[in-house]
């Protein structure tokens, strides 16, 4: 393949030396390298906007409202046991068909799904006939109303992009306020190797999606037209299990 | 693609006459503005974000070496793969034997200007492998063959008739008297039939919004979820990105991302941001096996250090050719490459050379609006004015107007002789125009009268009138006639 390997790389050699050419200067000087080394490590924040800097109940309500303004449909439930008839109404009011596929996670698989006998429950990855999907977010951000939803054994991406109808479930407890937040989160927790304070890419999952409503599209005459290719209904249930929030 | 930038006169003269472009235009030209204004009036901290934005982006290309490789070494930590591509030619090949090597028949395409920019859709047709752009709006000029004529939007010239002409021609597996007056109906029709596609393709392409040294992730943002379908599905997944994309860590990206829907859709946020880092992991239950990243300069390391580098900080937010006075007028195809507006008009010269573009940096009336909407604060009008000062430099200026400005160059540089040219032409042209009031043409000024009449001068030129009411005691009169 061109543009790499062989004697090096001559690709990203004639490219490198052409940036450093227009610098006026060689490779950085290792005391530089490590400053810009270290500001990797400490990826300090930017300005955050006021706007989410909320005491937790209000940060809850914003996020709520943002996911409504940006076309989504809200339940609020008191716990997880909660969430299969909230499931069950939501399929039920919106005319759908009582069958979802679900993501293998945790918390989801410990709901009392039994008590609904009606609702056809599939877990894994989302198959092109799968109407409605049902995945537990990571973390939800306030801001904009966006969830976080990092790829994994217990988080399919397939199931975020390819049913018609996404239902999500987001813990109050899981509320962040701002995007910089919720990637702090992630550092600490998503690790995979288990070791955490060490710096690396590694607690990055595959893919991380940043979702704020439904799919949508403009490009007919610059007018919005929801349900382009993925979702056309995103439907958040919040299970309250956060007493400071409520 | 071929440029047809050296034609942009021509171009343009086109475009003011095509009824339909003029309202599609005219349609969407105030909408967008208005959305950006009220976004921006949303975030009270926006104007600060926008100076954040320029520092992050400076400091990035200050340092472009060490975050290229440190980004690379994270890309290949987590099992990707980097492709440094000096030349498009380098970036087509290198994305062809990868398709090659994982037997790909067809391609699905998240919308990526870089993927204009190297002409990877004529590419892989010509080495039969099939590509199918799954943006709406890529997709609706894939099927009609022509190029994007805006960044963000890429059927901008388009109207209702359009899109029910093109699908009623190329879906011929649908009844032909299927209803399709609205738009809905023609989003869905579009739905279904990519679906099919998505399922089917070996290889997905994607762009890439930002580019992440801290993570090794690429970043593609994206409203209608068609990125995220194509670099899910496929076996493999291509990201095409140009080497001024990366930014050191996760907290530059959210103070850019906090900009860019905004400027560009207006959204607070757009539906899908994606970072995307590597190919599926062990316990993955999808996600595609390989994960390569196209890195191509083509042009862009020798603005490094020149006064066109601060065109790096280009994030791609169509703010400017939005509100822009001859883009909103001319359209996106009139610019004749990929990248019209300001930024166009700033970056083609640079990647296409000034002797292709050098049409681009001349339209624009310098009202300096897009400057003001930049989410990355760039002075584009003053690049478009170094680019002219190269056109002129090289002589690549027509040979009237180089005789001219040489003539205006001889006068301004002897002041005497200035004020009495300049009384002998208003006094001239002040007498041929007393009766009308006004010129509907001029000999050497055909160009500007042909739009427009010139008013006949009354009397005392600007510089005798500014020296009589100095004279009069009227204090600075640049001062009085401001306030």
């Amino acid at each position: 393949m061109s543009g790499e390997n062989g004697n090096g790389n001559p690709g990203k050699e004639a490219i490198l030396g052409a940036i450093r050419r227009g610098l006026r200067r060689g490779p950085l000087p290792a005391d530089q390298q490590a400053l810009l080394a270290a500001r990797i490590a400490t990826h300090p924040r930017h300005l955050i906007p006021a706007r989410s800097r909320l005491p937790r109940p209000a940060q809850v309500e914003l996020f709520l409202d943002r996911v409504v303004a940006e076309f989504g449909t809200v339940a609020r439930v008191a716990d997880a046991a909660a969430v299969p008839q909230a499931v069950a109404d939501y399929l039920a009011q919106a005319n759908l068909p009582p069958s979802i596929a679900m993501a293998p996670h945790p918390l989801l698989a410990a709901m009392p799904w039994a008590e609904r006998p009606m609702l056809a429950i599939r877990q894994g990855r989302a198959a092109p006939a799968d109407q409605a999907g049902l995945t537990a977010a990571f973390a939800a951000i306030a801001e904009t109303g966006t969830l976080m939803l990092p790829s994994g054994a217990e988080r399919p991406t397939t199931l975020n992009i390819m049913p018609e109808t996404g239902i999500v479930v987001v813990q109050a407890s899981r509320i962040v306020g701002a995007y910089e937040e919720a990637w702090d989160l992630l550092r600490r927790e998503a690790r995979e190797d288990g070791a955490p304070g060490t710096l690396g890419p590694r607690f990055m999952p595959r893919n991380v999606m940043l979702i704020t409503g439904p799919s949508r599209t403009a490009d007919i005459e610059q007018t919005i037209e929801l349900g382009a290719h993925g979702p056309r209904r995103l439907h958040v249930v919040l299970i309250d299990d956060d007493p400071a929030a409520r | 693609m071929l440029p047809t930038s050296p034609h942009f006169k021509e171009n343009a003269a086109r475009a003011l006459a095509d009824g339909g472009l003029q309202k599609a235009l005219g349609r969407s030209r105030g909408a967008f503005q208005q959305k950006r204004a009220d976004a921006a009036a949303r975030l009270p901290e926006f104007e600060r974000l926008r100076e954040i934005g320029r520092d992050i982006k400076n400091h990035t290309l200050a340092n472009l070496d060490f975050y290229l490789e440190h980004y690379a070494r994270n890309v290949e930590a987590a099992g990707g793969r980097v492709h440094w591509c000096a030349t498009a030619e380098d970036a087509r090949a290198t994305i062809l034997a990868i398709c090659r090597e994982a037997g790909a028949r067809t391609v699905t395409k998240g919308k990526s200007m870089i993927g204009e920019e190297i002409a990877i859709n004529a590419y892989l047709e010509r080495h039969g492998i099939e590509p199918v752009e799954t943006d709406l709006g890529e997709y609706i000029i894939q099927l009609r063959q022509e190029p994007p004529s805006h960044i963000i939007a890429p059927a901008f010239h388009l109207n209702k008739e359009d899109w029910i002409e093109a699908f009623k021609a190329k879906h011929t597996e649908l009844p032909p008297d299927r209803p399709m007056t609205e738009r809905k109906a023609l989003v869905d029709e579009a739905r279904t039939v990519l679906r099919g596609r998505f399922l089917a393709a070996d290889v997905g392409i994607t762009g890439a919004n930002l580019l992440i040294a801290e993570t090794g992730s690429s970043v593609i943002v994206t409203n209608e979820g068609n990125g995220d379908l194509t670099q899910t599905l496929p076996r493999v997944h291509i990201a095409i990105a140009s080497i001024e994309k990366v930014v050191p860590t996760l907290e530059d990206a959210c103070a850019i991302l906090r900009l860019l829907a905004r400027s560009a859709t207006g959204q607070e946020f757009s539906t899908y941001t994606t970072f995307s880092t590597g190919p599926r992991r062990a316990a993955d239950p999808d996600g595609p096996a390989q994960y390569h990243v196209i890195l191509l300069d083509n042009g862009r390391s020798a603005m490094v250090g020149t006064e066109f580098q601060d065109m790096l900080r280009c994030i791609r937010c169509a703010a400017c050719m939005n509100h822009c006075p001859v883009y909103g007028v001319v359209g996106g195809h009139a610019y004749g490459w990929v990248y019209p507006g300001p930024m166009g008009a700033v970056l083609t010269p640079s990647l296409l050379g000034v002797e292709q573009a050098g049409h681009l940096p001349n339209a624009s009336t310098f009202c300096g609006r897009c400057e003001e909407v930049c989410p990355m604060k760039i002075p584009l009008p003053r690049m478009m004015r170094h680019w002219r000062e190269r056109e002129f430099e090289r002589h690549l200026v027509p040979r009237g107007t180089r005789y001219g400005l040489g003539l205006w160059a001889f006068l301004a540089r002897r002041p005497a002789l200035y004020r009495l040219a300049m009384r002998a032409a208003a006094w001239t042209l002040g007498l041929l125009g007393r009766r009308r009031g006004r010129f509907a043409t001029l000999p050497f000024a055909g160009g500007w009268t042909a739009g427009r009449d010139m008013p006949a001068p009354e009397g005392e030129t600007f510089q005798a009138r500014y020296a009589r009411l100095r004279r009069a005691g009227a204090g600075d009169p640049a001062r009085q006639t401001r306030r």
